[in-house]
C-alpha cells in the first residue's frame, strides 16, 4: 500500500469481497536522506515512502479495518535499484528503476514476507492482468482494460512462481472507475494525484540525484567527459559526462549546426556521445539480454510479436528469435526510433506478454 | 482472537486498582492543585500523597520528586537542566533516544559529548567512565536498565566515580523502576528518570528525582509549579495513577513478586531456546531485570516474525521503529557487537504484572513453530542449510 488511490482501492475491494487482507507498505527509501544536499530540494512532499504517504496508507487500513504494517526494505532497495540506477547512467545507459523494483523488491522480497506472515497472495494496484492458462500450463501476464494505464511493460520480469502468487484486481477497471470506487468506499485519498516520476528522484532531476547520492556515499562522480562526434566519426565538440545524455535527446548538446542534431548513441567505453540527424535514430534490430519468458517456456523458433521499447511506445510488429543463451534478437518490420540501451524490450502477442529483456 | 501481550517494555496496561484511584480526579475532584479553595486543597493532597509514594519507591524524600509528562521529559530536564555550552557530557551508546538524541542536541549548542561503548554482554565499563572524565565534564548520564535487553548497568560504581569527581550523575531508570528495587542514595545519582506507563500507570506522566540542593533549570517557563522545576498545571489524574502504581510496586517487592517474574521469564526463555536452534539471548552474560528477554533467531527477519506473531495474537517487538513505523536495526544490539543481520533477527519479549503462566504457554506454543515457518521460507536460511549439508 503506497498511500495512493490504486493500492488503497485494491485493499478496500478485497476487504469488501471478504478476503482476509493484511496491509503492507514497503519502506524503500528515506526521502529525507539527500534532501538539501548538492542542490536537492529541501522539502519532498507526496513522494513514495514519505511520512505523508505512509500516514495515508495507515489511515486507509484503519478505516477499512485491516491490520497494517510497514516493512523496511531500504537496504535491498539501495543495493538492487538505486545503485544500479546510478551505475547504468554512468555507463551511458538509460535505466528503468521501476522494473528493477518490481523484480527485486515488490514481487520478490514482499512475496517472501507475505508467505512468512501466512498470506497466500500479494495484491497490488498495478494495471495489468494475471491469469492461468490451462492449455499452456502457464501463468499469463496480460495488458489491462485501461491501456492508458498499462503497466505490463514494467512487469515483464515476473516469473511463473511470482505470477502464481500475484493478484492485480485493477486489471479490468479504468482509472476513473477506480477513483469512483475509492469514493464509494469513502477513502480520503480518492482524489489524490497519481505519482508520475521515479519515486526516489524528487522533481525528476536524475543528474542532481546522482551528484547528491555519490557525494553522500563519499564517492566522487567518475569523469565521464569526452568528445561529441558525428556518425562519420568527426569530433565536433566536447561534453561534460555521458550520464547527461539519453538516446534521442535533442536539447542541451552544446553544439549548433544548421540542421537539428540528436544523440544517436552513447559509448561508455570511450566516453563518446555520437550525434547526428534524426534519420540516424532509426534502427531495425535490437538485442535483448537477461530475458524472461512468460507465455512460452522457450523460444525455439522465430515468433511474430509486437515489441514495446519504452513505456510510452506503441508496440511495433517484429520477429523475435533466440540469439544465444539469455539473448533474443528482435527484427522490426519498420525501423524504430531511439532504441535505448538500458530500457526494456517487451514482447506482446495480442494483449499477452510473451516476455522481455534488457536492451543491450 | 485470543491475544497475549508481551511488550511491556513498550507500555503496560493501567492496573485496575490504578485506574480506580485515578477515576475521581477526572470529574468530581477536578480542582487545580494550585488553587487555595477546597477543590484545590483536595487535589493538592492527592498530588502530595502520590509524591510520597514515588519517593518511597526510589528511596528519596518527597521534595526531591518532580512530576513530568514522562520519561522523555524527565531525561531532557536532567540533561538540559544542567548542561550549558562548553560543558562535557558522558553517556553511553545504548541509551534510549530520549537521552542519546538529547545529547546529540547538546553537541549542536556547543557541548562536547563522549558516547561510551558496551561489551558483548551490553555492559558499560565504569573504568571507561573514569577515563572519559575531563576538566569540563559536567554530567554523566548512564541508564540503569536497558530497554531492549534488560541488562542492568553498574550505576552504583558510576555513582561513586561521579561523586569523587564532583560531577552530576543522571540515570534513566525508566526500565528499572518497579522491576528491581531502587535506592537513589545507594546509586549515588543526582537525578533519576521514571515513566508512569512502564509501571502500569497511564501514558503521559513521569517523574524525575532531583537530589536536594542541586539546582536545575526548567525546560518550560511559566508558573512556579513543582518548586519552579516544571511549570504547568499538574496532570493530577496521571500523577495519582503514578503514585498508586509506585505504591503497588513497593507492595509487590515485599511479596516477592519479582522472583515470580524472574521464574516466568526464565521459563519462556529456556523453553524457546530448547525448541529453537541457532538462537541465543542477547545480554545473557549480564544481570538483567526480571521481565525482559531479547533473543536472536538467526537467519530470519525479526520484522516478519513480529508481524507473523501479531497476526496470531502475540504482541512482541523488535528494534526501534522509525517515524514511518518501519523497523531499523537496534542501535543497542549493534553497539553490543551483533552483526546487523543478527540484530534484525532479534525479538524482545517483556512481561508485565498482568502476565500469566498461560500467556507464557501461549508464547511457547507459538514462537518455535513460527520461527520454523519463517526459516523454511527464508532464502538466507536455506542457502545456509545447503552449505552445511
Amino acid at each position: 500500500m503506497s498511500g495512493g488511490v490504486d493500492s488503497s482501492t485494491v485493499a478496500a475491494m478485497l476487504r469488501a469481497e471478504g478476503h482476509n487482507v493484511i496491509g503492507l507498505t514497503m519502506q524503500l527509501w528515506n526521502q529525507r536522506r539527500l534532501a538539501g544536499h548538492e542542490g536537492m530540494p529541501e522539502s519532498v512532499q507526496g513522494r513514495c515512502c514519505s511520512l505523508d504517504d505512509v500516514y495515508d496508507a495507515r489511515r486507509v487500513a484503519q478505516q477499512i479495518g485491516i491490520p497494517y504494517y510497514v516493512v523496511n526494505h531500504e537496504e535491498r532497495f539501495e543495493r538492487d535499484v538505486v545503485r544500479p540506477f546510478v551505475e547504468e547512467y554512468l555507463s551511458g545507459r538509460t535505466p528503468i528503476p521501476c522494473s528493477l523494483c518490481n523484480n527485486h523488491l515488490k514481487f520478490d522480497q514482499l512475496l517472501i514476507v507475505a508467505q512468512q506472515i501466512g498470506a497466500g497472495r500479494v495484491a497490488t494496484g498495478h494495471y495489468a492482468r494475471v491469469a492461468y492458462d490451462d492449455a499452456r500450463g502457464r501463468w499469463l501476464l496480460k495488458r489491462p482494460a485501461d491501456l492508458s494505464k498499462d503497466q505490463t511493460y514494467f512487469l515483464f520480469g515476473l516469473t511463473q512462481k511470482q505470477l502464481s502468487r500475484t493478484l492485480f484486481p485493477l486489471g479490468d477497471m479504468t482509472k476513473p472507475q477506480v477513483r469512483e470506487l475509492a469514493h464509494r468506499h469513502a477513502l480520503a485519498i480518492a482524489e489524490k494525484q497519481d505519482s508520475q516520476e521515479i519515486c526516489f528522484v524528487p522533481g525528476g532531476d536524475y543528474k542532481r540525484f546522482i551528484d547528491a547520492y555519490l557525494a553522500e556515499q563519499g564517492e566522487s562522480l567518475p569523469d565521464t567527459a569526452g568528445d561529441l562526434v558525428t556518425t562519420s566519426g568527426e569530433v565536433i565538440g566536447e561534453h561534460a559526462g555521458i550520464h547527461n545524455f539519453t538516446v534521442g535527446q535533442r536539447k542541451g548538446l552544446g553544439v549548433s549546426t544548421g540542421s537539428p542534431l540528436y544523440v544517436i548513441q552513447i559509448s561508455g567505453a570511450n566516453k563518446q556521445v555520437v550525434v547526428g540527424g534524426g534519420e540516424h535514430l532509426y534502427s531495425r534490430t535490437l538485442r535483448a539480454k537477461r530475458v524472461n519468458l512468460i507465455s512460452i517456456a522457450d523460444l525455439s523458433e522465430p515468433m511474430r510479436v509486437a515489441v514495446k521499447i519504452r513505456h510510452r511506445h506503441e508496440p511495433a510488429p517484429a520477429t523475435i528469435e533466440r540469439a544465444g543463451t539469455d539473448e533474443i534478437l528482435v527484427r522490426f518490420d519498420e525501423p524504430q526510433r531511439a532504441i535505448t540501451p538500458g530500457q526494456a524490450a517487451v514482447f506482446y502477442d495480442g494483449d499477452m506478454v510473451v516476455g522481455g529483456g534488457w536492451i543491450s | 482472537m485470543h491475544r497475549v501481550y508481551l511488550d511491556n517494555n513498550a507500555t503496560t496496561p493501567v492496573l485496575p486498582e490504578v485506574f480506580e484511584a485515578m477515576r475521581p480526579y477526572f470529574s468530581e475532584r477536578f480542582g487545580n492543585a494550585s488553587s487555595i479553595h477546597h477543590h484545590g486543597q483536595e487535589t493538592r493532597a492527592a498530588v502530595e500523597d502520590a509524591r510520597e509514594s514515588v519517593a518511597d519507591l526510589l528511596g528519596c524524600s518527597a521534595s526531591e520528586i518532580v512530576f513530568t509528562s514522562g520519561g522523555t521529559e524527565s531525561d531532557n530536564l536532567a540533561i538540559a537542566g544542567w548542561v550549558a555550552a562548553g560543558d562535557h557530557v558522558i553517556t553511553s551508546s545504548i541509551e534510549h533516544h530520549a537521552v542519546l538524541h538529547a545529547c546529540k542536541h547538546l553537541e549542536k549548542i556547543g557541548c562536547e559529548v563522549t558516547i561510551l561503548p558496551v561489551d558483548g554482554r551490553g555492559l558499560i565499563d565504569p573504568g571507561d567512565v573514569r577515563r572519559a572524565l575531563r576538566p569540563n565534564t559536567k554530567l554523566i548520564s548512564v541508564m540503569m536498565a536497558n530497554n531492549e535487553t534488560g541488562v542492568l548497568q553498574p550505576v552504583g560504581e558510576i555513582g561513586k566515580i561521579a561523586a569523587e569527581a564532583r560531577i552530576l550523575f543522571h540515570t534513566d531508570a525508566v526500565q528499572a523502576a518497579a522491576k528491581v528495587p531502587i535506592d537513589v542514595r545507594q546509586i549515588g545519582c543526582d537525578a533519576l528518570s521514571v515513566s508512569g506507563h512502564k509501571i502500569h500507570a497511564p501514558q503521559g506522566v513521569g517523574a524525575l528525582y532531583v537530589k536536594k540542593g542541586t539546582r536545575i533549570q526548567p525546560l518550560f517557563h511559566g508558573g512556579r509549579h513543582e518548586r519552579s522545576r516544571r511549570a504547568g498545571t499538574e496532570n493530577v489524574p496521571g500523577i495519582v495513577g503514578l503514585g498508586k502504581a509506585a505504591q503497588m510496586a513497593n507492595a509487590a517487592f515485599d511479596r516477592g513478586d519479582d522472583k515470580k517474574m524472574f521464574a516466568m521469564r526464565d521459563r519462556l526463555e529456556q523453553g524457546i531456546l530448547a525448541q529453537v536452534d541457532e538462537a541465543g539471548v542477547n545480554g545473557a552474560g549480564a544481570t538483567r531485570v526480571p521481565n525482559t528477554t531479547n533473543i536472536h533467531f538467526d537467519h530470519i527477519e525479526g520484522e516478519s516474525l513480529v508481524i507473523a506473531l501479531d497476526l496470531k495474537g502475540l504482541a512482541v517487538s523488535t528494534g526501534a521503529a522509525c517515524s514511518s513505523g518501519a523497523i531499523e536495526p537496534s542501535h543497542v544490539l549493534i553497539a553490543m557487537g551483533l552483526r546487523p543481520d543478527q540484530a534484525r533477527a532479534s525479538i524482545r519479549f517483556s512481561l508485565g504484572k498482568q502476565t500469566t503462566d498461560a500467556d507464557i504457554d501461549f508464547a511457547l506454543a507459538l514462537v518455535p513453530e513460527t520461527v520454523a515457518r519463517l526459516r523454511a521460507l527464508s532464502p538466507k536460511y536455506n542457502s545456509q542449510v545447503k552449505v552445511v549439508s
